[in-house]
């Protein structure tokens, strides 16, 4: 019996949301006496071995050129697979793009319970409950998982990654693997910066700001702080910043420890999308604005006045002149 | 050609969260029920466009739901499209909605089947890739954007940091969200002919759940912000590297 985590790659560089989810099989695996594998597919540059130090005991290494891309049917197949060598009672997933697209896919294959974006561990005492945010984040649902075999996909920056010390055997797996019916023909990648998804910190911007022309000091303070740049709606529906950068509640739901909203008022829609996170600073030159009530910390003043100002002492408290 | 739009009815998204029954239920007490946003915005009204283009296009729309959803389907028909099925059951979990749409497409056979990414509800994100697995398709989740040229489509997806461009033939089934399309309002034309419109109502197929909701709760409340003069920012610099430690 196993734990059986998905460790899920970009290039051939396993994603920060992977460690977490391996950190949270390896805990899981403990908690029910079982042991933690995991199973990675196609080409990698990593040293699996080393990811033994997240928990893990054993990987299977699945490594076939139909792999190197995600076609989530053929991703599903070869990883239901390795959850038979594996004989895996659990299996755990990040529940980042492609854990939302092959999650659900084997969930359905294997007539195994799915509880996606779990945001802890499950408590075991009295059946199989896990936690998910529901209703875009304004409430949680315990969830009873009913089938022998379970599946959990992890919301991103929801567990703590924790490493230590290990070797993991690393087992190549030969499998059947289908032909991809998908093909990718390109790939556009926002290089040198923190995408957005897996962002520690996040510095946002919205109407207040008047124009994209000032969204200077919004990138300032993010590369200073080393977070990611976001933004409110009415800013992308402006084409002020590019779609993929809108957060809320039809945009892209975030958690990171450190959200800055500057010139965000905190609809209702807006804090849906960001409601989990943290740390919420606001600065709004509105004492009314309705983001006060659900941030941490806060200015309310101008944020042309505000902002350069904390720039400043941020360079300051980093020594950068 | 012929789609398929999921719909789902989900609270209006400033409708109040709170639950009844010793917190097992949602309260629905006032609750304004809207579609989906990402299903009518984006599935649907992409779907429209394609029927724009292509005027031998079919779109059918299927909801699994009580007869309480039919306002919705019936907004849903108002803007485009040519017939609904609702199969009567209240939902149960991600799977058993999933099998008894899979179970309304089997026969029908399908081109293209568009879900939202999720619903803003149980934000599960799930329908569209078990759908795909239950008909044995292919599955693009998270789409931006998707053109059709005969039966190749080709999409872009969002990974993370960016976006990725695939092309794949017909049939599949597709989960969709901001970029794929632009919200359109229902005009009057709509809303007559949608009144005539069929509306199917079928029985669902014997599907056991894989999962079941135990209980919820409301997220623990904020204590307060801490609010720091304007002409001082240094502190508010001071209080986020000291105190709350996050930079």
């Amino acid at each position: 019996m196993s734990v059986l985590i998905f460790i899920d790659q970009a290039e051939g560089h396993v994603k920060k949301t992977s460690y977490e989810a391996l950190s949270y099989g390896s805990k899981l695996a403990e908690q029910t006496g079982t042991s933690a594998e995991a199973v990675i597919l196609g080409k990698t540059n990593e040293d699996l071995a080393a990811l033994g130090k997240y928990g893990v005991k054993k990987i299977y290494h699945i490594n076939s050129e139909a792999l190197n891309n995600l076609d989530a049917q053929v991703y599903t197949n070869a990883i239901a697979q390795a959850a038979e060598a594996s004989k895996a009672t659990i299996i755990v997933f990040s529940n980042n793009v492609d854990g939302k697209a092959v999650a659900p896919r084997l969930s359905a294959k294997l007539k195994a319970g799915l509880v996606s974006g779990a945001v802890a561990l499950p408590d075991t005492n009295n059946g199989f409950i896990i936690k998910k945010a529901v209703f875009s984040g304004k409430a949680f649902a315990k969830i009873t998982v009913n089938t022998p075999v379970k599946i959990i996909s992890v919301q991103p920056n929801s567990y703590q990654v924790s490493a230590g010390e290990g070797t993991a055997e690393v087992v190549p797996l030969s499998v059947t693997v289908d032909a991809p019916k998908i093909k990718i023909t390109a790939v556009n990648k926002v290089s040198g910066k923190v995408p957005l998804s897996e962002a520690d910190r996040v510095v946002s911007g919205g109407r207040g700001l008047k124009g994209p022309e000032n969204w200077g000091m919004i990138e300032e303070m993010a590369e200073l702080i080393g977070a990611a740049t976001a933004c409110s709606r009415p800013v992308a529906d402006s084409h002020w910043r590019p779609h993929h950068e809108h957060v809320g509640q039809t945009g892209l739901a975030i958690a990171p420890n450190l959200y800055i909203a500057i010139g965000i008022s905190g609809s209702i829609q807006h804090l849906a999308g960001v409601n989990r996170s943290k740390t919420i600073v606001v600065i709004n030159k509105d004492p009314e604005a309705p983001f006060f009530k659900a941030a941490d910390y806060g200015i309310v003043g101008d944020a042309f006045d505000v902002v350069p100002k904390m720039n400043a002492a941020i360079k300051k408290m980093k020594g950068i002149q | 050609m012929k789609i398929l739009v999921c719909i789902s009815k989900t609270p209006d998204t400033t409708a109040k969260i709170a639950f009844t029954d010793n917190n097992t239920k949602f309260d629905t007490n006032g609750v304004q029920w809207i579609i989906n946003p990402y299903d009518e915005w984006y599935a649907l009204v992409r779907a429209i466009e394609l029927k724009e283009k292509d005027a031998a296009t079919v779109i059918h729309l299927c909801t699994v739901g009580a007869a309480d959803a039919e306002p919705i389907i019936r907004k849903a028909l108002a803007l485009g499209g040519d017939e609904a099925i609702r199969v009567n059951a209240e939902s149960q979990d991600s799977f058993y909605i999933a099998s008894q749409i899979a179970e309304v497409a089997k026969p029908v056979g399908y081109d293209l089947i568009f879900t939202g990414k999720e619903t803003i509800d149980y934000n599960g994100s799930s329908i569209g890739g078990m759908v795909a697995e239950l008909l044995n398709l292919p599955y693009v989740s998270l789409a931006t954007k998707f053109d059709l040229a005969g039966t190749k489509a080709t999409i872009t997806r969002e990974i993370e940091g960016g976006e990725e461009i695939c092309e794949v033939d017909l049939p599949l089934v597709v989960s969709c969200q901001k970029g794929m399309a632009e919200q359109r309002i229902p005009n009057m034309r709509g809303i007559m002919a949608a009144r005539t419109k069929p509306l199917k109502v079928i029985e669902p197929a014997a599907i056991d759940a894989l999962t079941s909701i135990t209980g919820f709760e409301l997220p623990p409340p904020k204590a307060g912000v801490k609010l720091v003069p304007a002409d001082n920012p240094e502190e508010l610099v001071r209080l986020l590297h000291e105190e709350a430690k996050v930079i």
